[in-house]
């Protein structure tokens, strides 16, 4: 018995230590974002704020604003098109499946899993064709094609465990294709198209590789801009800090309200449904 | 499968095909697109596709800089998936002994994987600020504080090792996931298993070691093939901890920068190339071996 408790006891203090150190990054943020420049010093980084102040934020807002409305536009229509292209793609793949599909199904995996760097040469060149460089054009539509892969395979793991017979018995009342997906499967799939939306959304919003090749300054979205913003010696570490924490509040909040959703999003990219 | 009849499967195949043209456009025409250009002279800002072979690999391998990125990912490779399986393996079997708050916990260790890559990299080069003397600060003054002296180090500026401390944001990041994934593999672990062992008169500890750990290697498996394949990837951690230094090059840093800094495409594909190669190696056998599995089920 007395053992037993030790044992607790060693669990709790091994979980309260992991805590800590997943919350030090965060503390570190929060807590210099909400000083005054008065009181900013790397010597006392870790100090609380003696009065909580919001120059940093303000400061981190005025530069990055821009690209905060740059990752908006680009982030909400990328997620939205390729959820909805991979509902249609995971109902055919999971209820239609035509001759070749087994063998079009891991090809289209794959797809999830290569490094971008190995078509980024190609797409550069496509895309500075397609908007001439500028726009924010080019980045949505990497995001949606290779956004397809996965949001494909979710659906059509959502799919198939939707009974066969329904399908069946639908076809018999005269229904078609199109028709079985809008009045059946579409309106039972809002769980996975929050997974999926979840995802994407995170996914575009924390990508730099696409970004910072297909995008000119004016135009960068979160990323790009905050990776910039550290890079240059001149903007200060403090406003550095609060630039992170805006970049990442959107997907935060997501996680914190969303959180299971966005776990089952993650299992699905490790093919784990 | 069910029947269907011609008209469906011709539909069916209509309503996929802007997506199968785009994925093979955009993946495999792109790839073989890569392929080409790696094996042409293209440097500078017009393509060229003289054909010059595997010039460009050869050349690879005799590049002090390459072998620096390979050494730099076999090195952050092994600390980066070691330690976030390990560390997720030790949160799941903390969590798996019925803890309080463990909602709390599970949430907080997954917290960071919604997090770019681009925030924690940020956040962790000031943590992680190897200056020195009464400019101290970051993790190193946290030690000096707590009176860890030993702790103080030079962080990724350390000569040879650096990459690996890179590895630590890392993760910081993906451990959430190994826990994830492995508590899910403790949950899967039927009672009945381990209360008839319980009954043989086995401890808690051999319960562990005898039969949950061993049910647990699939989950390992797949565990160390996602994480492998990210860090072969690694690319915008390492440019907001450190920016492009050589000390702490990896071949996406190198094949980003020769490309698009340098206009040495041919070079750049060709990276590019054998960096879709390793994924590939590790993800094609994985893929093939998942599909099996959930047909056999």
């Amino acid at each position: 018995m007395k053992r037993g408790r030790l044992v607790r006891g060693l669990t709790y203090a091994a979980l309260i230590l992991l805590s800590l150190f997943y919350l030090l990054p965060i503390y570190v943020m929060l807590v210099t974002s909400l000083k005054g420049f008065d009181e900013v010093s790397l010597k006392t980084m870790w100090d609380l704020p003696r009065v909580i102040r919001f120059d940093n934020f303000i400061a981190a807002y005025q530069k990055l604003s821009p690209h905060l409305w740059n990752s908006l536009n680009m982030v909400l229509p990328a997620a939205v098109l390729s959820s909805i292209l991979g509902s249609l793609n995971g109902y055919v793949l999971a209820k239609w499946r035509f001759r070749g599909a087994n063998i079009i199904f891991p090809l289209i995996l794959f797809g999830i899993f290569i490094p971008y760097q190995s078509i980024l040469i190609p797409l550069v060149q496509f895309v500075t064709r397609l908007n001439g460089g500028s726009g924010l054009v080019g980045l949505v539509l990497a995001h949606v094609v290779y956004g397809l892969p996965i949001t494909t395979l979710t659906f059509r793991n959502y799919f198939a465990g939707v009974p066969k017979e329904m399908v069946e018995a639908a076809k018999m009342d005269g229904a078609g294709l199109l028709q079985i997906y809008w009045s059946i499967f579409l309106p039972i799939s809002i769980p996975a198209f929050v997974v999926v939306l979840i995802w994407q959304f995170t996914q575009a919003w924390n990508d730099f590789l696409f970004a910072v090749v297909l995008t000119e300054p004016a135009y960068w979205p979160m990323t790009v801009a905050l990776n910039n913003m550290a890079g240059s010696q001149i903007v200060a570490w403090n406003v550095q800090m609060a630039g992170s924490f805006l970049t990442a509040l959107p997907t935060l909040l997501v996680y914190i309200f969303l959180g299971q959703y966005f776990l089952r999003g993650m299992m699905a990219g490790a093919l784990k449904g | 499968m069910t029947m269907h009849s011609k008209k469906e499967a011709w539909q069916s195949f209509l309503l996929v095909s802007p997506s199968l043209l785009a994925v093979a456009i955009f993946v495999y025409g792109f790839i073989g697109w890569t392929g080409r250009v790696s094996l042409s002279r293209w440097t500078g800002l017009l393509p060229d596709f003289t054909w010059v072979g595997l010039e460009n690999y050869r050349k690879l391998f005799g590049d002090a800089r390459f072998q620096i990125d390979i050494r730099n990912t076999v090195l952050f490779t092994a600390v980066f998936v070691l330690g976030a399986l390990l560390l997720g393996l030790f949160e799941a079997l903390l969590l798996d002994q019925g803890v309080k708050g463990e909602a709390f916990f599970r949430n907080l260790f997954l917290f960071p994987l919604a997090i770019s890559y681009i925030v924690t990299g940020v956040v962790w080069r000031w943590l992680m600020n190897p200056a020195s003397g009464t400019r101290l600060s970051g993790l190193n003054l946290l030690f000096e504080r707590l009176g860890l002296h030993f702790l103080i180090n030079d962080w990724y500026t350390t000569p040879f090792w650096g990459i690996v401390f890179i590895a630590i944001p890392a993760i910081w990041q993906m451990s959430g996931f190994t826990m994830a994934i492995y508590l899910a593999g403790l949950r899967a672990v039927p009672d009945e298993l381990r209360e008839a062992a319980r009954v043989d008169g086995a401890s808690e500890w051999q319960i562990y070691t005898r039969i949950v750990l061993p049910l647990l290697r699939p989950v390992t498996l797949s565990a160390l093939i996602i994480l492998g394949h990210m860090s072969l990837k690694v690319f915008d951690l390492i440019l907001a901890v450190a920016g492009k230094q050589l000390a702490l090059d990896v071949p996406a840093v190198y094949m980003w920068q020769t490309t698009f800094d340098g206009n040495f495409y041919g070079q750049g594909a060709a990276i590019a190339m054998l960096l879709l190669l390793s994924v590939a190696v590790l993800i094609v056998p994985y893929i093939w071996y998942t599909l099996r599995a959930e047909e056999e089920a």
